[in-house]
């Protein structure tokens, strides 16, 4: 019911979707966070997320199972996150939720996103034309 | 007692070297471990956060470390 995945090949997005697919299903919701071309004003020429792997992939997967737990009706998760060197317009993270109704495929899958944000062990490093920089590193 | 610590993005760059191995008194806690590693790694303490992992979990502050825990430094996660 739950498939989480850390990897360095290119996200198949449509897989994602498909994997979640599930007859008691009346909504699929799903997040894609995609590569943009500028940070805080300055243009991004790539950037790279490394992941601590054991690490983000039980926290990814914690964040899943409290999601699941929260919205008991949830049939299938997937969570799928980069890693690596990424380019402007690359899929960095798939997030994909079936449940019976949208409101809780919707709730369930911000839950998963914003969550994720804050506790999943990646970080991403910005490239910049004149130099680069750790996101959030510094207050 | 030897404690080996992994490191992660900044954190790395800050010491210069994927781990870290540090002796430590007995029942060091997590917080002591990030006291000793701010005075000896300065630049750590300028981070906007900086937690220590024990097997895969964030730890607490009084939580006691050991030798064979899986130990790393967190700096602010930025996945998604």
């Amino acid at each position: 019911m739950i498939h989480i995945d850390l990897t360095d090949q290119p996200i198949d997005v449509l897989a994602a979707l498909r994997s979640v697919e599930a007859d008691g299903a009346g909504a699929i919701n799903t997040f894609i966070g995609t590569v943009r071309n500028k940070s805080t004003g300055r243009p991004v020429v790539r950037l790279e997320y490394e992941a601590y792997d054991s690490m983000a992939l039980h926290q990814l997967r914690k964040v899943a199972e409290q999601a699941a737990e929260q919205w008991p009706m949830v049939e299938k998760i997937t969570v799928i996150h980069r890693k690596g060197t990424l380019h402007i317009g690359d899929v960095a993270v798939v997030v994909a939720v079936s449940t019976p109704h949208r409101a809780e495929s919707f709730a369930a899958c911000q839950y998963i996103i914003d969550t994720l944000k804050q506790v999943v062990t990646i970080w991403k490093k910005e490239f910049y034309e004149d130099g680069d920089v750790w996101v959030a590193a510094h207050p | 007692m030897n404690l080996k610590i992994a490191l992660f993005g900044i954190a790395r760059e800050i010491v210069g070297q994927p781990t870290l191995e540090v002796s430590a008194p007995e029942g060091q806690s997590a917080q002591g471990l990030l006291q000793s590693l701010h005075a000896r790694y300065p630049e750590l303490a300028r981070l906007s956060s900086l937690a220590v992992a024990v097997n895969n979990e964030y730890a607490a502050e009084d939580t006691p470390l050991q030798e064979r825990d899986e130990i790393a430094l967190i700096p602010p996660v930025s996945g998604g």
